[in-house]
């Protein structure tokens, strides 16, 4: 129990400063770089390699770069939501969520884990 | 434009909003830590790079910007669309930099984690800017070639 409370408080410290720098840069598109931040790979690599070893850390790591390949793609479809069918961010981003799911497994099982 | 800091930004942001952020945050950071328990560190993985607090992100984006826009009388609803489509263009090029964080951190780990978490962040923050830098040249290049390109693209309008 005492590492989920750990693990939430460091994960929403440290979302909170990237979303707290996010918010003070201009201009906007700069600022979004800040919205693929690591900061929930900070907080769980750091706690990863404390209670699991480098091996376990490296391990994550590795799939992680799926997980950002998918982001990208989230990115790019939540943009194509906004612009083209003009939907608000809300449902935008809601339902890219779906393509996040499909490439970031898709990409696990075509490739799999670190050897 | 220039990369500008404005501190004052911060004041259109309720104190909620923060919350918001920050329960998500803490939120997906254990969802992390649970995908992983359960699944492996294979699935776990996949999950340090969850869009988890982009929907309250670009939400906030929207409203703030909707807000600022009908305030000037204006109807804001499209002024706001813009104004999280673009943050999202930015998270897309933040993205590129989320792979070189995670692959530098994959080489690096087994010789200090110290030193792999520095290089790693060095190397979201170097790719990152790169690519949102060179978007950006290539777009005034691409204009600047073509300056009849489409009035109603959203990279001409000026959402700050």
């Amino acid at each position: 129990m005492t590492e989920y409370v750990v693990r939430f408080i460091a994960g929403g410290v440290i979302v909170s400063a990237f979303a707290i720098l996010g918010d003070m840069l201009r201009p906007k598109s700069f600022a979004g770089l800040l919205g693929a931040a690591p900061s929930v790979a900070l907080a769980t690599l750091a706690i990863a390699i404390v209670q699991h070893g480098t091996a376990y850390a490296a391990a994550e790591s590795w799939t992680m770069i799926y997980g950002a390949i998918a982001l990208a793609c989230y990115s790019v479809v939540v943009c194509h939501l906004l612009m083209r069918l003009r939907l608000t961010a809300l449902p935008a981003t809601i339902l890219a969520f779906s393509a996040w799911l499909v490439v970031a497994f898709a990409l696990l099982a075509s490739f799999g884990g670190a050897a | 434009m220039l990369v500008k800091m404005s501190p004052s930004a911060l004041k259109r942001t309720r104190w909620y909003e923060y919350g918001i952020r920050f329960v998500l945050g803490g939120l997906a950071t254990m969802l992390a830590g649970v995908m992983g328990a359960r699944f492996g560190a294979a699935i776990g993985g996949l999950f340090l790079a969850l869009p988890a607090i982009f929907c309250a992100s670009a939400t906030l984006i929207e409203s703030h910007e909707r807000r600022a826009k009908e305030k000037a009388g204006f109807n804001g609803r499209r002024r706001g669309q813009e104004a999280a489509a673009l943050d999202a263009a930015g998270a897309a090029l933040g993205s590129i930099g989320l792979v070189a964080f995670a692959a530098v951190f994959y080489v690096t780990v087994s010789v200090s984690s110290a030193a792999a978490f520095a290089a790693a962040i060095l190397a979201w923050v170097v790719v990152s800017v790169s690519a949102w830098w060179s978007t950006r040249k290539f777009r005034t290049v691409s204009h600047h070639l073509s300056p009849a390109a489409s009035p109603r693209s959203a990279h001409r309008r000026s959402v700050p």
